[in-house]
């Protein structure tokens, strides 16, 4: 179980303090699939960045497990079963997708094992494998290698911000898919996002505005409140705005 | 032949990737003399009547063959110079292995110059070799000052791979080539600097023929108080393709100068060069850490995937 005890986060610009994240209290259960939405601004990638300990927050407590892991580094929080999936994924010359999920894995990974963490995100694996993961990958196949690093930790708690920026129709579709057939696995997954198809997988949804929580509930409870605004976009308006 | 100690057969396994004594065609050098060689019926190695070097000759027509001419030294103080030429006949396809071990355990600099020259005939490929590598926990410095020439007839394709990872103290690396019609010439190059090394790289590839081409990509990084200058120089004299390009690395406090230049003499001439040096981003770090690697294995993981 994640919980979440009077987090706080500011961060200071030239004197002035902006309040990010502010006294935000949640409780997250074993094997729920949450998406959080809410508007821009709203401090949602702050929050997910928090959790990874990716930013480090200013005030509250972070309890992962019945542990305390405020004061842990990111390498900790990911040796103890949390992922990150970045809102833009990273590029690296010179490491190819094989030598990413090796890492990700943590362990000697063989190719047949790997190709099939990338045809669980609809890659072709012997056209991906060897790549490096640098320029010459596009935003969605970017995307898809990126969930692809967090499905082969086999993490407890899977953070993933924003999956579907930057990516196109037809890779969206995809990834609907993959974010479908996660959900039937025993992990906690925690996606931002503001597309209704994916708030539609929700065990539970957060509303997160001003830093804080807005509305919290089952998809039942919150769906139809919040469908047609900006917080529940259908895959076209999300791709014309 | 005589036998090798432990000390050069460490190097020669850096530097050749050789356990023991490798197939085929081979000269091995160790300490200012050569201590084995193999010909064989399509390649003739001589030692050069002045004693200064070898001449490699290499029949047309020899396939998927190799020749391997490494050099170790392990005694400190010993300095030399050696001249080896290649001539290639035409229609070849041979690998050609060479680099350089050091191991300076003494308080005198050691070094090796050495200066090999490659005459490559019509419609040939050479895939070219080439490691340094330097260890020992002497005061004394370990200096490999290189030149390398190539001169490519018609047709004919060089590949060239240069690495150095580890070691050398001091390096001055040059490296000229002039190419005929339709030839064809890339280079890999991987260098890595640490503590107070100097490591200078100059290229100066001239494409002198129509249809001729040249891929020149320099890969580095210098690490703790080290020093590199890559200067890579493309000149088109006919109607060619050149491309070089730098991409560096710096950490701590090592500093890189690169200078790419292109000189274009023909209407014809299509030459790029790109070049870019920068720290490690620290989102590349932040992603690792993610994957539950600490900081220092995150890094150690992005330069070797970089020099790879």
């Amino acid at each position: 179980m994640l919980e979440l005890k009077h987090l706080a986060f500011s961060a200071e610009t030239e004197n002035q303090k902006n309040e990010i994240i502010r006294d935000l209290n949640l409780k997250i259960e074993d094997n729920q699939f949450v998406v959080i939405t809410g508007p821009n601004g709203g401090g949602k990638s702050t929050l997910a960045k928090l959790i990874a300990g990716i930013e480090k927050n200013t005030a509250g407590q972070i309890i992962f497990d019945n542990q305390d892991i405020t004061e842990k580094s990111i390498t900790e929080r990911a040796r103890m079963g949390i992922g990150f999936a970045f809102q833009q994924p990273v590029r690296f010359k010179g490491l190819t997708v094989f030598d990413l999920l090796k890492i990700a894995s943590g362990r000697k990974l063989n190719l047949t094992e790997a190709c099939e963490y990338l045809s669980e995100v609809g890659l072709c694996a012997k056209d991906y494998i060897q790549r490096e993961v640098n320029a010459s990958l596009s935003g969605g196949e970017l995307k898809r290698i990126e969930i692809a690093t967090v499905l082969a930790r086999n993490v407890r708690l899977a953070l993933f911000d924003e999956p579907e920026a930057g990516i196109d129709l037809w890779s969206f579709q995809n990834l609907i898919r993959i974010f479908e057939n996660m959900r039937n696995s025993s992990r906690t997954i925690i996606v931002i996002s503001h597309q209704e198809r994916i708030l539609n997988i929700a065990d539970r949804i957060i509303v997160l505005a001003d830093g804080q929580v807005l509305k919290e509930g089952s998809k039942e409870e919150i769906l139809p409140e919040i469908i047609g605004t900006k917080y529940a976009l259908n895959a076209c308006e999300k791709l014309e705005g | 032949m005589k036998q090798m100690d432990a000390v050069q057969k460490r190097l020669l396994q850096e530097v050749a990737g050789l356990h023991d004594i490798p197939e085929g065609a081979y000269n091995l050098r160790a300490n200012g003399e050569s201590i084995g060689r193999n010909t064989t019926a399509n390649i003739d190695i001589q030692s050069k009547s002045n004693g200064s070097g070898i001449d490699i000759h290499i029949k047309s027509g020899t396939k998927n063959q190799s020749v391997h001419i490494p050099v170790v030294l392990s005694e400190s103080g010993l300095k030399e110079t050696v001249y080896n030429d290649f001539y290639v006949g035409d229609d070849c396809d041979v690998l050609i292995v060479a680099g350089c071990g050091i191991d300076n355990c003494g308080t005198q600099d050691s070094e090796h110059d050495g200066i090999h020259r490659f005459f490559i005939g019509k419609n040939s490929r050479i895939r070219y070799v080439e490691k340094h590598y330097g260890s020992g926990e002497g005061t004394g410095k370990r200096i490999l000052n290189p030149v390398t020439e190539a001169y490519l007839d018609e047709n004919s394709c060089m590949e060239m791979e240069m690495v150095q990872i580890k070691g050398v103290d001091s390096t001055n690396r040059e490296t000229l080539a002039a190419l005929k019609a339709n030839a064809k010439l890339i280079v890999r190059e991987r260098l890595m600097t640490h503590g107070q090394q100097q490591a200078l790289s100059i290229y100066k590839v001239e494409l002198n023929g129509d249809g001729s081409s040249a891929d020149v990509v320099s890969r580095s990084v210098a690490r703790d108080n080290s020093y590199q200058k890559l200067d890579a120089c493309i000149i088109g004299n006919a109607a060619c393709s050149g491309h070089t390009e730098c991409d560096s690395i710096i950490m701590d406090n090592g500093r890189i100068l690169a200078v790419p230049s292109l000189e274009a003499n023909h209407i014809d001439a299509a030459l790029v060069h790109e070049a870019a040096i920068g720290k490690i981003a620290g989102e590349q770090l932040i992603k690792l850490m993610t994957l539950g690697l600490t900081e220092a294995e995150a890094e150690e993981q992005i330069i070797n995937g970089f020099l790879k």
